[in-house]
């Protein structure tokens, strides 16, 4: 009985989206406001990939509010999960051979492999939180793999505590320094489609990525933390 | 049948809307309401980047030179939608830490048999 309701319901809502999507033709022209940055962000960030010159430079206020809502969610994790006691059973079972050794040897790899997508974020795809989620998984490939290692608990904070004063020092010397508003580009731009082009946006994109990380192996942990 | 070749993607985007819809209003397992909440919001990101989409378009990177501006598809959509999944990310993690909170405080994850709730 509720399922049929709730189809009707549902059927209801689609046909009014299905008369409004008539309108938004497919595969047709951009927006003014993409236009603009197609064609400006050379000029005016120096960073070859549109999509970061948008998230990090044209709206990067708006991206210290993404990682502050990010960070919100860690201690917000953590205040919910520390309410309950945990209990103690011991030594986790130890996993094969194969398996610690697989662990340890692909660990470097996969941090190199977040670390080269956040440096090289503002030429290729990829960047601060694509690079940061790559070092997330790398540690909980880590947990899953080789029970019984943690995650040096002093070390993240110190990471992720860096990399947000890092976006904020750098916005505020953009401000004093740059021009007359918040992460304005004050460094110089170099040579197009380098590594050390973009003047600030590759520095603000590693300690994006920086706390990406640390923050998303700091959920890992609090959520492993559960099982043991 | 045009008009499914020409709309696949929204077809698509909010079929996956309307799973997500579906599941949350159906399914009594806190677990599963979650898994519904993730789908729709898969959905809402491909419908967001296939409305920047533009036919035959490449990625916005500027990786070789001579690649003209008019083959490139919309930045914004994308720049939006890597937004929206970091916060998708986050009310994740939260909704499942909350889930485990009730599962410790109730001793169930059935939405009919948690007593205490009220509609």
């Amino acid at each position: 009985m509720k399922k049929i309701i709730v189809i009707v319901l549902l059927s209801i809502i689609a046909l009014g989206i299905f008369a409004s999507l008539q309108q938004i033709p497919f595969g047709k022209s951009k927006s003014k406001v993409g236009k603009y940055y197609l064609q400006n962000s050379k000029e005016e960030t120096g960073a070859s990939n549109v999509v970061t010159s948008v998230v990090v430079g044209y709206r990067g206020f708006d991206t210290l509010g993404e990682i502050t809502v990010l960070f919100l969610a860690t201690i917000g994790l953590g205040a919910v999960l520390a309410t309950f006691k945990k209990k103690e059973n011991g030594q986790p079972e130890k996993a094969s051979l194969i398996l610690t050794t697989g662990c340890r040897f692909l660990f470097p790899l996969i941090l190199l492999f977040g670390s080269y997508i956040f440096i090289f974020g503002h030429l290729s795809p990829g960047g601060g939180f694509q690079g940061g989620a790559v070092i997330a998984s790398a540690f909980l490939l880590i947990y899953l793999g080789c029970r019984g290692k943690r995650v040096n608990k002093v070390g993240s904070s110190v990471l992720e505590s860096l990399g947000g004063l890092v976006f904020i020092v750098l916005g505020l010397v953009g401000l004093t320094l740059g021009g007359h508003y918040y992460l304005s580009n004050f460094l110089p731009k170099g040579e197009y489609n380098t590594l050390f082009s973009a003047g600030i946006i590759p520095l603000i994109y590693i300690a994006i990525g920086l706390k990406v990380g640390s923050e998303l192996s700091g959920i890992i942990d609090l959520m492993m933390e559960e099982t043991r | 049948m045009s008009f499914l070749q020409d709309y696949i993607y929204y077809i698509g985007a909010f079929g996956l809307v309307f799973i997500g819809l579906f599941i949350m209003l159906t399914k009594h397992n806190l677990i599963k309401v979650i898994i519904g909440l993730s789908i729709l919001e898969t959905g809402v990101n491909l419908f967001l980047i296939s409305v920047g989409y533009i036919t035959n378009g490449t990625a916005p990177i500027f990786s070789k030179p001579g690649l003209d501006i008019s083959t490139m598809v919309d930045p914004v959509p994308q720049a939006l939608v890597l937004t929206a999944i970091v916060i998708g990310l986050a009310v994740l993690a939260l909704a499942l830490s909350l889930s485990i909170a009730a599962y410790k405080h109730f001793g169930t994850l059935d939405l009919r048999k948690i007593k205490e709730q009220r509609w």
